[in-house]
Protein backbone atom coordinates (compact mmCIF):
# COMPACT_ATOMS: atom_id res chain seq x y z
CA UNK A 1 0.00 0.00 0.00
CA UNK A 2 1.20 3.61 -0.85
CA UNK A 3 1.89 5.80 2.09
CA UNK A 4 -1.12 7.65 1.84
CA UNK A 5 -2.88 4.68 1.59
CA UNK A 6 -1.08 3.34 5.12
CA UNK A 7 -1.86 6.93 6.39
CA UNK A 8 -5.37 7.44 5.48
CA UNK A 9 -6.33 3.77 6.91
CA UNK A 10 -4.15 4.70 10.39
CA UNK A 11 -6.24 8.05 10.31
CA UNK A 12 -9.31 6.95 9.12
CA UNK A 13 -10.66 6.96 12.73
CA UNK A 14 -9.49 10.54 13.73
CA UNK A 15 -12.09 11.58 10.58
CA UNK A 16 -14.61 10.20 12.68
CA UNK A 17 -13.47 12.15 15.22
CA UNK A 18 -12.55 15.44 13.61
CA UNK A 19 -15.27 16.06 11.37
CA UNK A 20 -18.77 16.15 13.79
CA UNK A 21 -16.51 17.80 16.19
CA UNK A 22 -15.03 20.81 13.78
CA UNK A 23 -18.72 20.77 12.61
CA UNK A 24 -19.84 21.52 16.19
CA UNK A 25 -17.37 24.28 16.16
CA UNK A 26 -18.21 25.50 13.31
CA UNK A 27 -22.50 25.88 14.17
CA UNK A 28 -21.14 27.69 17.16
CA UNK A 29 -18.41 30.16 15.45
CA UNK A 30 -21.24 30.74 12.55
CA UNK A 31 -23.90 32.01 15.54
CA UNK A 32 -21.35 34.77 16.08
CA UNK A 33 -22.09 36.54 12.61
CA UNK A 34 -18.72 36.23 10.70
CA UNK A 35 -18.72 34.90 7.49
CA UNK A 36 -17.98 31.06 6.98
CA UNK A 37 -14.65 30.97 5.55
CA UNK A 38 -13.19 32.59 8.98
CA UNK A 39 -13.98 29.18 10.30
CA UNK A 40 -12.21 27.18 7.58
CA UNK A 41 -9.34 29.54 8.45
CA UNK A 42 -8.94 29.11 11.29
CA UNK A 43 -9.09 25.31 11.16
CA UNK A 44 -6.00 25.96 8.89
CA UNK A 45 -4.06 28.51 10.96
CA UNK A 46 -4.97 27.50 14.81
CA UNK A 47 -5.61 23.59 14.17
CA UNK A 48 -6.25 22.79 18.34
CA UNK A 49 -9.85 21.93 18.64
CA UNK A 50 -10.16 22.50 22.47
CA UNK A 51 -8.71 26.24 21.64
CA UNK A 52 -11.39 26.91 18.89
CA UNK A 53 -14.09 25.95 21.01
CA UNK A 54 -13.13 28.36 23.76
CA UNK A 55 -12.10 31.43 21.30
CA UNK A 56 -15.81 31.41 20.44
CA UNK A 57 -16.62 31.72 24.13
CA UNK A 58 -13.57 34.62 24.45
CA UNK A 59 -14.88 36.40 20.78
CA UNK A 60 -18.13 36.52 21.64
CA UNK A 61 -17.31 38.46 25.25
CA UNK A 62 -15.08 40.87 23.29
CA UNK A 63 -11.74 39.41 25.44
CA UNK A 64 -8.32 41.25 25.02
CA UNK A 65 -6.18 39.98 23.03
CA UNK A 66 -3.65 39.64 26.07
CA UNK A 67 -6.59 37.43 27.60
CA UNK A 68 -6.83 35.63 24.00
CA UNK A 69 -2.60 34.87 24.12
CA UNK A 70 -2.83 33.92 28.18
CA UNK A 71 -5.68 30.86 27.72
CA UNK A 72 -4.50 29.72 24.65
CA UNK A 73 -0.87 29.34 25.93
CA UNK A 74 -2.46 28.03 29.40
CA UNK A 75 -5.07 25.34 27.11
CA UNK A 76 -2.14 24.16 24.72
CA UNK A 77 0.85 24.13 27.35
CA UNK A 78 0.78 20.45 27.54
CA UNK A 79 2.03 20.35 23.88
CA UNK A 80 5.57 21.05 25.61
CA UNK A 81 5.44 17.25 26.90
CA UNK A 82 4.34 16.18 23.24
CA UNK A 83 7.48 17.84 21.93
CA UNK A 84 9.67 16.49 24.97
CA UNK A 85 9.36 12.58 23.36
CA UNK A 86 9.38 13.29 20.00
CA UNK A 87 12.69 15.10 19.27
CA UNK A 88 14.59 12.56 17.84
CA UNK A 89 11.44 11.07 15.78
CA UNK A 90 11.16 14.33 14.06
CA UNK A 91 14.66 14.24 12.74
CA UNK A 92 14.03 15.89 9.46
CA UNK A 93 14.38 19.56 8.40
CA UNK A 94 13.03 22.93 7.30
CA UNK A 95 9.54 23.62 6.17
CA UNK A 96 8.31 19.72 6.88
CA UNK A 97 9.61 19.87 10.50
CA UNK A 98 7.96 23.20 10.85
CA UNK A 99 4.60 21.56 9.59
CA UNK A 100 5.34 18.80 11.93
CA UNK A 101 5.55 20.63 14.78
CA UNK A 102 2.44 23.28 13.90
CA UNK A 103 0.06 20.17 13.13
CA UNK A 104 1.05 18.22 16.46
CA UNK A 105 -2.66 17.75 17.71
CA UNK A 106 -3.60 14.93 20.80
CA UNK A 107 -4.67 12.94 17.86
CA UNK A 108 -1.95 13.46 16.19
CA UNK A 109 0.82 12.54 18.66
CA UNK A 110 -0.87 9.66 19.61
CA UNK A 111 -1.32 8.08 15.67
CA UNK A 112 2.61 8.85 15.34
CA UNK A 113 3.63 7.17 18.52
CA UNK A 114 1.28 4.46 18.44
CA UNK A 115 1.07 3.21 14.94
CA UNK A 116 4.16 1.44 12.65
CA UNK A 117 5.60 3.29 9.79
CA UNK A 118 5.18 1.02 6.91
CA UNK A 119 8.72 -0.60 6.10
CA UNK A 120 9.12 0.86 2.74
CA UNK A 121 8.87 4.40 3.30
CA UNK A 122 10.52 7.11 5.50
CA UNK A 123 9.48 7.78 8.69
CA UNK A 124 9.23 11.72 7.97
CA UNK A 125 6.91 11.25 4.86
CA UNK A 126 4.93 8.68 6.79
CA UNK A 127 4.60 11.48 9.76
CA UNK A 128 3.80 14.07 7.37
CA UNK A 129 0.97 12.05 5.76
CA UNK A 130 -0.90 11.76 9.14
CA UNK A 131 -0.73 15.10 9.85
CA UNK A 132 -1.57 16.35 7.31
CA UNK A 133 -4.79 13.81 6.61
CA UNK A 134 -5.48 14.72 10.05
CA UNK A 135 -5.55 18.94 9.51
CA UNK A 136 -7.54 18.35 6.32
CA UNK A 137 -10.54 16.08 8.72
CA UNK A 138 -10.47 19.20 10.86
CA UNK A 139 -10.95 21.64 8.05
CA UNK A 140 -13.35 20.08 6.54
CA UNK A 141 -15.47 20.14 9.50
CA UNK A 142 -14.88 23.35 10.49
CA UNK A 143 -15.90 24.68 6.73
CA UNK A 144 -18.72 22.28 6.50
CA UNK A 145 -19.98 22.81 10.22
CA UNK A 146 -19.83 27.15 9.43
CA UNK A 147 -21.32 26.48 5.77
CA UNK A 148 -24.41 24.64 5.96
CA UNK A 149 -24.31 24.53 9.73
CA UNK A 150 -28.12 24.46 10.11
CA UNK A 151 -28.95 22.85 6.78
CA UNK A 152 -28.21 19.32 6.93
CA UNK A 153 -29.96 17.47 9.04
CA UNK A 154 -27.30 14.54 10.17
CA UNK A 155 -27.58 13.01 13.21
CA UNK A 156 -23.70 12.63 14.46
CA UNK A 157 -24.27 12.14 18.18
CA UNK A 158 -22.10 9.93 19.37
CA UNK A 159 -19.41 9.69 16.41
CA UNK A 160 -16.87 11.71 18.82
CA UNK A 161 -16.46 8.28 20.47
CA UNK A 162 -14.32 7.31 17.37
CA UNK A 163 -11.47 9.48 19.08
CA UNK A 164 -11.99 7.83 22.71
CA UNK A 165 -11.89 4.15 21.16
CA UNK A 166 -8.47 5.13 18.90
CA UNK A 167 -6.70 6.39 22.29
CA UNK A 168 -8.29 3.04 23.90
CA UNK A 169 -6.66 1.14 20.69
CA UNK A 170 -3.61 2.97 20.57
CA UNK A 171 -3.41 2.04 24.49
CA UNK A 172 -2.71 -1.31 23.88
CA UNK A 173 -0.44 -0.88 21.30
CA UNK A 174 1.46 1.18 23.61
CA UNK A 175 1.17 -1.38 25.88
CA UNK A 176 2.13 -3.90 23.86
CA UNK A 177 5.09 -2.58 22.94
CA UNK A 178 6.74 -1.50 26.71
CA UNK A 179 5.17 -4.26 28.99
CA UNK A 180 5.42 -2.77 32.02
CA UNK A 181 3.39 -1.94 34.25
CA UNK A 182 4.65 1.56 35.80
CA UNK A 183 3.99 4.48 33.26
CA UNK A 184 0.15 3.39 32.89
CA UNK A 185 -0.30 2.91 36.71
CA UNK A 186 1.42 6.04 37.00
CA UNK A 187 -0.53 7.92 34.70
CA UNK A 188 -3.76 6.72 35.65
CA UNK A 189 -3.18 7.46 39.33
CA UNK A 190 -2.18 11.02 38.24
CA UNK A 191 -5.15 11.27 35.95
CA UNK A 192 -7.82 10.32 38.08
CA UNK A 193 -6.20 12.28 40.51
CA UNK A 194 -6.64 15.71 38.51
CA UNK A 195 -9.80 14.68 37.09
CA UNK A 196 -10.86 14.95 40.65
CA UNK A 197 -9.21 18.10 41.84
CA UNK A 198 -8.58 20.31 39.02
CA UNK A 199 -11.09 19.42 36.36
CA UNK A 200 -10.26 22.73 34.08
CA UNK A 201 -6.83 21.64 33.72
CA UNK A 202 -6.60 17.88 34.04
CA UNK A 203 -4.79 17.43 30.93
CA UNK A 204 -1.68 19.59 31.75
CA UNK A 205 -2.12 19.15 35.70
CA UNK A 206 -1.67 15.22 35.25
CA UNK A 207 1.16 15.07 32.08
CA UNK A 208 3.23 17.47 33.72
CA UNK A 209 2.93 15.21 36.84
CA UNK A 210 3.51 12.33 35.28
CA UNK A 211 6.72 13.46 33.53
CA UNK A 212 8.06 14.55 36.27
CA UNK A 213 7.70 11.39 38.69
CA UNK A 214 8.86 9.55 35.15
CA UNK A 215 11.89 11.25 35.54
CA UNK A 216 12.65 10.86 39.48
CA UNK A 217 12.00 6.88 38.51
CA UNK A 218 14.29 6.82 35.89
CA UNK A 219 17.59 5.72 37.92
CA UNK A 220 15.11 2.46 38.81
CA UNK A 221 13.47 2.03 35.19
CA UNK A 222 16.75 2.31 33.03
CA UNK A 223 18.20 -0.31 35.98
CA UNK A 224 15.41 -2.75 35.06
CA UNK A 225 15.17 -2.65 31.23
CA UNK B 1 -10.81 48.32 15.96
CA UNK B 2 -13.62 47.15 13.77
CA UNK B 3 -15.30 43.67 13.74
CA UNK B 4 -13.17 41.95 11.16
CA UNK B 5 -10.08 42.99 12.15
CA UNK B 6 -10.76 42.44 15.86
CA UNK B 7 -11.13 38.78 14.73
CA UNK B 8 -8.06 38.51 12.32
CA UNK B 9 -5.75 39.81 15.48
CA UNK B 10 -7.53 36.89 17.82
CA UNK B 11 -6.33 33.82 15.08
CA UNK B 12 -3.36 35.20 14.82
CA UNK B 13 -2.85 35.23 18.25
CA UNK B 14 -4.37 32.26 18.51
CA UNK B 15 -2.02 30.83 15.74
CA UNK B 16 1.42 32.29 17.38
CA UNK B 17 0.53 30.64 20.93
CA UNK B 18 -0.76 27.39 20.28
CA UNK B 19 2.67 27.33 17.56
CA UNK B 20 4.41 28.22 20.54
CA UNK B 21 3.51 25.72 23.03
CA UNK B 22 4.28 22.77 20.22
CA UNK B 23 7.19 24.54 19.10
CA UNK B 24 8.68 25.00 22.21
CA UNK B 25 10.82 21.49 23.10
CA UNK B 26 11.98 21.74 19.40
CA UNK B 27 13.62 25.31 19.76
CA UNK B 28 15.15 24.59 22.76
CA UNK B 29 16.41 20.96 22.46
CA UNK B 30 17.20 20.61 19.15
CA UNK B 31 20.89 20.20 19.87
CA UNK B 32 20.26 17.37 22.34
CA UNK B 33 18.26 14.79 20.39
CA UNK B 34 20.68 12.20 21.34
CA UNK B 35 20.65 12.84 25.39
CA UNK B 36 19.57 9.99 27.02
CA UNK B 37 17.16 11.86 29.36
CA UNK B 38 15.37 12.50 25.66
CA UNK B 39 15.61 9.14 24.76
CA UNK B 40 14.31 7.88 28.13
CA UNK B 41 11.08 10.27 27.82
CA UNK B 42 10.72 9.41 24.42
CA UNK B 43 10.60 5.73 25.58
CA UNK B 44 7.74 6.18 28.43
CA UNK B 45 5.74 9.56 27.93
CA UNK B 46 3.45 7.98 24.70
CA UNK B 47 2.08 5.20 27.49
CA UNK B 48 1.40 8.18 29.82
CA UNK B 49 0.07 10.82 27.52
CA UNK B 50 -2.76 7.68 26.12
CA UNK B 51 -3.46 6.46 29.51
CA UNK B 52 -4.08 10.11 30.71
CA UNK B 53 -5.97 10.55 27.12
CA UNK B 54 -8.20 7.85 27.89
CA UNK B 55 -9.39 9.23 30.97
CA UNK B 56 -9.64 12.52 29.75
CA UNK B 57 -11.70 11.59 27.05
CA UNK B 58 -14.38 9.72 29.26
CA UNK B 59 -13.92 12.10 32.20
CA UNK B 60 -16.93 14.11 31.34
CA UNK B 61 -19.18 11.07 31.71
CA UNK B 62 -21.90 11.77 34.53
CA UNK B 63 -21.78 8.90 36.88
CA UNK B 64 -24.65 10.01 39.21
CA UNK B 65 -27.49 10.35 36.75
CA UNK B 66 -29.08 7.93 34.56
CA UNK B 67 -27.14 6.06 32.60
CA UNK B 68 -24.69 5.84 34.87
CA UNK B 69 -22.40 5.39 31.82
CA UNK B 70 -23.21 2.41 30.79
CA UNK B 71 -22.88 3.43 27.11
CA UNK B 72 -19.39 4.71 27.55
CA UNK B 73 -18.85 1.33 29.71
CA UNK B 74 -19.88 -1.14 27.24
CA UNK B 75 -18.51 0.82 23.95
CA UNK B 76 -15.20 1.05 25.66
CA UNK B 77 -15.45 -2.93 26.56
CA UNK B 78 -16.80 -3.54 23.15
CA UNK B 79 -13.83 -1.93 21.47
CA UNK B 80 -11.05 -3.28 23.96
CA UNK B 81 -12.18 -7.12 23.56
CA UNK B 82 -12.16 -6.59 19.73
CA UNK B 83 -8.77 -5.39 19.70
CA UNK B 84 -7.51 -7.99 22.08
CA UNK B 85 -9.21 -10.82 19.88
CA UNK B 86 -8.24 -9.56 16.35
CA UNK B 87 -5.78 -6.56 16.52
CA UNK B 88 -7.52 -4.43 13.91
CA UNK B 89 -7.62 -1.00 14.49
CA UNK B 90 -10.03 0.20 12.47
CA UNK B 91 -12.64 -2.71 13.15
CA UNK B 92 -11.99 -2.26 17.12
CA UNK B 93 -13.00 1.50 16.66
CA UNK B 94 -15.91 0.88 14.59
CA UNK B 95 -17.33 -1.65 16.66
CA UNK B 96 -17.39 0.61 19.97
CA UNK B 97 -18.44 3.73 17.74
CA UNK B 98 -21.21 2.05 16.50
CA UNK B 99 -22.69 0.64 19.44
CA UNK B 100 -22.32 4.13 20.91
CA UNK B 101 -24.12 6.23 18.56
CA UNK B 102 -26.73 3.58 18.59
CA UNK B 103 -26.99 3.84 22.21
CA UNK B 104 -27.08 7.46 22.17
CA UNK B 105 -29.61 7.86 19.27
CA UNK B 106 -32.05 5.61 20.23
CA UNK B 107 -32.27 6.15 24.10
CA UNK B 108 -31.11 2.30 24.85
CA UNK B 109 -30.19 2.97 28.39
CA UNK B 110 -32.77 6.06 29.26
Amino acid sequence: MSIIGTALRASLPVMFGYVPLGMAFGMLFQDLGYPWYFATLMGVLVFAGAAQFMAVGLLAAHAGLLEVAVSTLALNSRHIFFGLSLISRYSCRGVKKLYLIFGLTDETYSLITGTPVPSHCRESDYYLAITALNQSYWVVGCTLGALLGRLIDLDTRGMEFALTALFLVLLIEQWNKLREPFPFLLAAVCGLGALALFKEQMLLVSIALSVLLLILRRPHLERRG
Amino acid sequence: MSGLTYLIMVILVMTAATFLTRATPFLLLRKRADHPLLIFLGRYIPAAIMTILVIYSLGSVQLSEPPHGAPELIAALLTLSAHLLWRQALLSIFAGTAFYMYAVQSGLFM
